[in-house]
C-alpha cells in the first residue's frame, strides 16, 4: 500500500522535472565546451602546424608535423623534469605543513576556527605577484633570514634567492592554502565520536590516527595534492622571480615560446604533452576514486 | 600521560600558529613597505617612514586605471560565473540524471589544468579564428576557469543541506518555484556569496591566464609584473594593503551581522 502510494506521488514529479537538470547545466557545460575543450583541440591542431616563412610574422600553415613534438621534447625535457620535481617536492612539503593545521582547525580550534580560515584565504586578495615579490625582500642577501641561517652555516650557497630552494619555498607558500582547505573540509566531516569510539576500544593515539582519521581524510589528501601539484607544475612566476636561469620550469618555456618568440607550434606541442601527462594522472585518480567526489 | 597529551596539544597549536605566521609574513612586508619612502626605484628595503603613497595613490595614473580595469573585469566575471556555476551545482546536488558523472568531470577538468595551458589554448583559439585580444577575451578566459571554483564552493554548501526541508515545503503545497525562492535559495546563499567572493579574488589576482589573452589591456597584476623589473612603486603596496585589510574587514562585519542575527533569533 505505502509503496504503491509513494510511486503514485513520485511519478508525476519525476516526469515533470526531467528536463530541469539539463537546462541547469546547459549554459555552464556549453561554455566549457566552447572555451575549454574546443581550445584544447585547436591547441592540438596548432601543435602540428608548420611555419609559412622564416619569421613568426609570416604565420603558420596547417600541417601534420609530428617532429614539432620530438624536437620540443628533445630540447626541453630538463624543464619538464624540473617542473614535476619541484612541484612534487612542494606538494609533499605542503601536505606536511597543511595536515597538522587542518587537523587543528577541524578538531581543536573551536573559537578560532573561522578566524584561521579567514587568515588562510585573505592573502588571495593581496596580489600574488606582490606577495611573491615580497619573498624577494624577505630572502634577500642582507635580510634577516639569510644572515641568521648563514651564521649557522646552514646555506651551502650562502644565499637563498636565485636557488632552487627559493623556487620550491615560493611554490609551497603560494599553493599551501589549496592544500589546507580541502584537507580541512574532509577532516571536518569526520564524526569525532568515531575517534572516541576507537579510544574506548583501547586503541592508542597513533592507531586512532592511522586507522580512523587518516583513511577518512584521504579524499582531502588526494584533492589537495592535485590542487597543489598541478598548478605548481605549470607555474612560472616563482621560477621567474625567485629562481636563477637554471631553475626554469616548463611553464617558463611555454610562456616565452608563446608570447616572446611566437613559436606557436612548439609552444602548443609542449602544452599538449604537458596536458597529456596531467590527463593520465587524473585518469588514474578517477579510476581510484570515481567521478562522484571530483567536485 | 596527561603531560604528554598536553604537550601534544600545545605542539599542534604552536605549529598551526607558525604556519599562519608564515602565510602572513609577506603581507606584513607589503603593508610595511607601503609606508616606506624608497631610496631609489626599488621599494625593497626600509628607508624612511612616509604616508606619501597613502595620501597620493593615483599619482601615477596607470596604476589606478589598471586597478579600475581589474575591478571592472572582476565584477563582471563574478556575476556571470557565479550564476552559471550555481546552476551547475544545483543540478549536481539536487538531481540524479544521466550524464551527471560527465558533468562533474567536465567541471573538474579546468581545475586540473595548469593555468599556462588554459591561457595558451585560448590564445591558440583566438589566434586561429582572428579574434582581437583585449577586454572581452580576458573576460571569456577568466570566466572559463572561475566557473569550476564556484561549483566546488556551492556544492559544499548544498551537500550539507538537509533535503527534507525542501520536501517539507513541497508537502505543504509550495510550488517548485516557491520552494526554491523561500527554502533552497536562502540556505544556499552563504555558499553562493562565498563562491562569488572567491571568483572575484581569483579574477582580480589572475596573471597567467590573463596575460596570454590581454592584448594591450593592462590589468593590475599585469601592471605589477611589468613594474617589477624597474621597481614597484609603494602605491601598489597601498592598493594591495587596502584589498587585503578591506577583505578582512568585510568578513568581520559579515560575521558580526550573523552573530547578531543568531542572538536575536535565540
Amino acid at each position: 500500500m505505502s509503496i504503491a502510494q509513494e510511486s503514485i506521488i513520485k511519478k508525476p514529479i519525476k516526469k515533470r522535472f526531467k528536463r530541469t537538470p539539463y537546462l541547469l547545466v546547459l549554459p555552464g557545460i556549453g561554455w566549457l565546451f566552447l572555451f575549454f575543450l574546443f581550445p584544447l583541440s585547436t591547441l592540438l591542431a596548432t601543435s602540428l602546424q608548420k611555419p609559412a616563412g622564416l619569421s613568426p610574422d609570416d604565420g603558420y600553415l596547417p600541417a601534420f608535423k609530428v617532429s614539432n613534438y620530438t624536437d620540443a621534447l628533445a630540447e626541453y625535457y630538463p624543464q619538464f623534469f624540473r617542473a614535476f620535481l619541484y612541484s612534487g617536492i612542494a606538494s609533499v612539503v605542503c601536505l606536511l605543513l597543511a595536515y597538522p593545521i587542518a587537523y587543528y582547525m577541524a578538531f581543536r580550534a573551536r573559537k578560532y576556527r573561522n578566524l584561521m580560515l579567514v587568515l588562510i584565504v585573505a592573502p588571495f586578495f593581496a596580489s600574488f605577484l606582490l606577495r611573491t615579490n615580497a619573498w624577494k625582500t624577505i630572502l634577500s642577501g642582507d635580510g634577516l633570514v639569510v644572515s641568521v641561517l648563514n651564521s649557522f652555516n646552514l646555506l651551502p650557497q650562502e644565499r637563498i634567492l636565485n636557488t632552487s630552494l627559493a623556487v620550491i619555498a615560493g611554490l609551497v607558500y603560494n599553493f599551501l592554502p589549496f592544500m589546507i582547505l580541502p584537507l580541512y573540509t574532509s577532516l571536518e566531516k569526520i564524526d569525532p565520536r568515531l575517534i572516541e569510539a576507537a579510544g574506548d576500544l583501547y586503541s592508542p593515539p597513533s592507531q586512532r590516527f592511522w586507522k580512523v582519521v587518516w583513511p577518512l581524510s584521504l579524499p582531502g589528501v588526494i584533492s589537495g595534492t592535485l590542487l597543489t601539484f598541478i598548478p605548481a607544475s605549470g607555474d612560472y612566476i616563482n621560477a621567474e622571480l625567485l629562481g636563477s636561469i637554471k631553475d626554469k620550469m616548463i611553464g617558463n618555456v611555454i610562456q616565452s615560446q608563446f608570447i616572446d618568440l611566437r613559436d606557436y607550434p612548439t609552444a602548443s606541442a609542449l602544452s599538449f604533452t604537458f596536458m597529456a601527462v596531467i590527463l593520465v594522472m587524473i585518469y588514474l585518480y578517477i579510476r581510484k576514486a570515481g567521478t562522484d567526489d571530483l567536485v | 600521560m596527561k603531560i604528554i597529551k598536553l604537550m601534544r596539544e600545545k605542539t599542534l597549536q604552536v605549529f598551526s600558529v607558525l604556519v599562519i605566521v608564515y602565510l602572513m609574513l609577506p603581507l606584513a612586508v607589503i603593508i610595511l613597505l607601503s609606508f616606506n619612502k624608497p631610496k631609489g626605484r626599488q621599494n625593497t628595503s626600509w628607508n624612511e617612514f612616509s604616508t606619501d603613497a597613502w595620501t597620493n595613490i593615483c599619482r601615477d595614473q596607470t596604476i589606478c586605471s589598471a586597478f579600475a580595469t581589474s575591478i571592472k573585469i572582476g565584477l563582471l566575471v563574478t556575476l556571470i560565473s557565479t550564476i552559471i556555476g550555481t546552476m551547475i551545482s544545483f543540478a549536481l546536488i539536487r538531481h540524479r540524471y544521466k550524464g551527471r558523472g560527465s558533468t562533474s568531470l567536465m567541471v573538474f577538468l579546468p581545475l586540473a589544468t595548469p593555468e599556462v595551458i588554459l591561457g595558451a589554448s585560448l590564445l591558440a583559439l583566438f589566434l586561429n579564428i582572428f579574434i582581437p585580444l583585449g577586454f572581452w577575451t580576458i573576460l571569456l578566459a577568466q570566466i572559463t576557469f572561475t566557473i569550476s571554483f564556484v561549483v566546488v564552493v556551492v556544492n559544499a554548501r548544498l551537500a550539507g543541506m538537509d533535503s527534507r526541508l525542501e520536501q517539507a515545503a513541497m508537502d505543504l503545497y509550495a510550488t517548485p518555484l516557491q520552494t526554491f525562492r523561500y527554502v533552497t535559495f536562502p540556505i544556499a546563499l552563504p555558499g553562493i556569496m562565498a563562491a562569488a567572493l572567491l571568483s572575484f579574488s581569483l579574477s582580480f589576482d589572475d596573471y597567467i591566464v590573463t596575460v596570454f589573452n590581454s592584448g594591450r589591456v593592462v590589468t593590475f597584476p599585469i601592471y605589477i609584473w611589468s613594474a617589477a623589473q624597474r621597481g614597484i612603486p609603494p602605491q601598489v603596496n597601498v592598493l594591495a594593503s587596502i584589498m587585503f585589510l578591506g577583505s578582512l574587514l568585510l568578513v568581520l562585519i559579515a560575521s558580526l551581522i550573523i552573530k547578531r542575527r543568531k542572538a536575536i533569533q535565540v
